[in-house]
């Protein structure tokens, strides 16, 4: 199409512009004023809110953080000085957080697609949604103590860390893993279903009339359109992991230092116990047993700088919610109506003449 | 419904048009005046080479449940010409479309009675997705895949799982039939300096002849249009349709229309149907100028006008 424009003309100097006045509220009725400021005032409370967090732990983080406490490991002392850093639950929340993404993010795009792409009108695909919004509202000590009782079976066994007379535990970062994937998972399904949501069935149907199977359709079509949606619900999904503390505690053991099961490197230290940032603060809060308030300070800046680049993560990857529907095929339709050709879209689907 | 009559304020406006275009032509021309607007509109080649059919639609029905949208319909589809499908909103164009490669299925509760035959063979006695690749289709609203243009053109090459990786793997055979696919749809020169880049980004009528260009990627034997301009402006339209004329030499084409100038000007033969019948089927020139149907005349004569 001829794109090159012919050279066009500015506005000759003297040309008197009229702007629309700036909109003010002063004409506006009492109440809708009153709501319209305490609207205002809400936005800016909660941004001092998060400023303040921000800011207090950053002092309080940097003025108690030393690099020996990022690479030493704890050690059980009296003395604060010989107690060590906090490397171990350092290591162990991101040990943890990788079996939980592991375990919940396959699983949770195949849900997904399958909800999206196949149940639609089956009785079973409303069942699945519904127990997939009931693990949603589960508590995480509520499923920290369903897992303790699962994975405490003796057959399952092999997963966790057994005690000196062959007892299972239940307990280890496989068990904990697979308890925080619960957490992850409806996150990750919602993402990705919306993402599914957003591709318009004429995509789907333009597959199949090349002769191409629901499979690869999916495969080659429809997951990677939805790549950031799958990454936005995984790093939601990797926040909430991090930062819940009940599975760490009975699931994980809450141990002070990562403690490997011996046997195989690897699996051994899957099966081992460990902690994470988010006990480790609550251990040397005031309210804890190990009273290091400056430790725990420092440990929840750490975690709340890992949380904020994830949070920083997930806006780069998704790109911002606005462009997302571009990539879906928003960008030709906003053409259309731009030149006036306006035809409502129609969901292909249906037959239509 | 039978003894309905175009308005006459409509009359007005088909008799007054053809005295704008040749005021002296009126004198000497005793049939209705449609004949040199249509000679006017109709500025294209007649089919050369030879003609030869690939599809056949026998007796056709569809249904969706209980709904019957096309009654009885049969209908030649040959290469080397293209066949228009007119007709008002309802009148089952889409659906027999859709039926040529079995999309219709893709819709809960479709049925279909009568045979459709592919060089011969009956469509259903053929695996769907190499009917699919043989009777390929463009839909009324450009749909390309969220991807480069290459690689909208690439899936549609292979048989199921395109090839994977960035132009280094690229096989210098892909990267032909790719190029090949895109020169037929006419969108190679505009394109070519960036194959990677996002086919969304393209305008409305190039995405619709990349559309095409997919569709035709795979050497299909018959090409369905499914209204392929009516999201589109003039231009892109007029290429679309020049695209349209010059392919059919080597592919058989069916057309869906609303627009029934359009029609005119890119089909060989039309059909025209209403309410799931076919009421007229015959050569462009005969069912424009001469329709023999009173149906066909009023609908002709209300939307020509």
């Amino acid at each position: 199409m001829s794109t090159a424009a012919p050279e066009l003309r500015s506005p000759p100097a003297g040309l008197s512009v009229r702007r629309p006045p700036r909109q003010s509220i002063a004409s506006w009725p009492l109440l809708d004023r009153a709501g319209y400021l305490l609207c205002w005032a809400t936005g800016i409370a909660l941004c001092l809110i998060a400023v303040g967090i921000v800011l207090y732990m950053l002092i309080k983080g940097i003025s108690y953080l030393r690099p020996s406490l990022l690479l030493e490991s704890p050690a059980p002392s009296l003395q604060q000085s010989k107690a060590g850093g906090f490397l171990d639950p350092i290591e162990g929340t991101f040990l943890l957080t990788a079996v939980a993404i592991a375990i919940a993010a396959p699983i949770g795009v195949a849900l997904a697609t399958w909800l999206s792409e196949y149940g639609q009108s089956s009785r079973l695909a409303r069942a699945v949604e519904s127990a997939v919004e009931i693990i949603a509202g589960t508590p995480s000590v509520v499923l920290a103590i369903f897992g303790l009782l699962v994975f405490s079976q003796s057959f399952l066994g092999f997963l966790s860390q057994n005690a000196a007379d062959g007892a299972v535990t239940g307990q280890s970062f496989l068990t904990a893993g697979a308890i925080m994937a619960l957490l992850a998972l409806p996150l990750i399904v919602g993402a990705a279903r919306e993402g599914l949501a957003q591709i318009p069935d004429r995509t789907r149907e333009a597959s199949h009339a090349l002769g191409k199977t629901r499979a690869t359709t999916i495969r080659h079509v429809l997951l990677p359109s939805i790549r950031p949606n799958i990454a936005e619900g995984v790093v939601l999904g990797m926040g909430r992991v991090i930062g819940d503390t009940a599975i760490v505690i009975i699931l994980l053991g809450g141990t002070l230092k990562t403690e490997s099961e011996s046997g195989t490197p690897i699996l051994g230290l899957l099966r081992g116990t460990g902690s994470t940032l988010t006990n480790y603060v609550y251990y040397n809060s005031p309210a804890g047993e190990g009273n290091a308030h400056e430790k725990a300070y420092a440990a929840a800046f750490v975690l709340l700088m890992i949380v904020l680049a994830l949070n920083f993560a997930v806006t780069r990857i998704s790109g911002g919610r606005g462009r997302r529907v571009d990539r879906t095929g928003g960008s030709w339709w906003r053409l259309a109506g731009a030149q006036g050709l306006i035809r409502r879209p129609q969901p292909a689907a249906g037959p239509e003449s | 419904m039978e003894r309905l009559k175009p308005p006459p304020v409509r009359r007005i406006a088909v008799e007054r048009e053809p005295q704008v275009v040749a005021p002296t032509a009126s004198p000497n021309g005793t049939s209705t005046p449609q004949p040199s607007a249509s000679a006017r509109m109709r500025a294209r080649r007649p089919p050369v080479g030879s003609v030869r059919e690939r599809m056949r639609i026998e007796s056709v029905w569809l249904a969706y449940g209980e709904n019957w949208v096309v009654r009885d319909v049969s209908l030649p589809v040959r290469q080397g010409e293209v066949l228009g499908l007119i007709g008002a909103s309802g009148s089952g164009k889409t659906t027999l479309l859709r039926s040529l490669n079995r999309l219709t299925e893709v819709t809960a509760g479709a049925a279909q009675g009568g045979q459709i035959t592919l060089d011969g063979e009956e469509i259903h006695g053929l695996e769907v997705n190499a009917l699919r690749r043989r009777v390929s289709m463009v839909f009324q609203q450009p749909n390309p895949f969220p991807m480069s243009i290459f690689d909208n053109v690439a899936y549609a090459l292979a048989e199921q799982s395109p090839p994977r990786g960035r132009r280094r793997r690229r096989s210098a055979e892909l990267e032909h039939a790719v190029n090949d696919a895109l020169r037929r749809a006419g969108l190679y020169e505009e394109v070519a300096g960036d194959l990677d880049r996002s086919a969304l980004k393209l305008s409305g009528g190039q995405q619709q002849r990349l559309c095409i260009a997919r569709a035709l990627a795979a050497q299909p034997e018959v090409l369905l249009l499914d209204e392929p301009c009516s999201a589109l402006d003039p231009i892109s339209t007029a290429t679309i349709e020049e695209l349209i004329v010059g392919l059919r030499e080597s592919v058989a084409i069916v057309i869906v229309t609303h627009n029934l100038q359009q029609a005119f000007r890119v089909a060989d033969h039309v059909a025209f149907m209403h309410l799931g019948e076919l009421i007229e089927y015959g050569p462009a020139e005969q069912v424009f100028d001469r329709p023999a149907q009173q149906r066909t005349r009023e609908y002709i004569g209300g939307a020509f006008g």
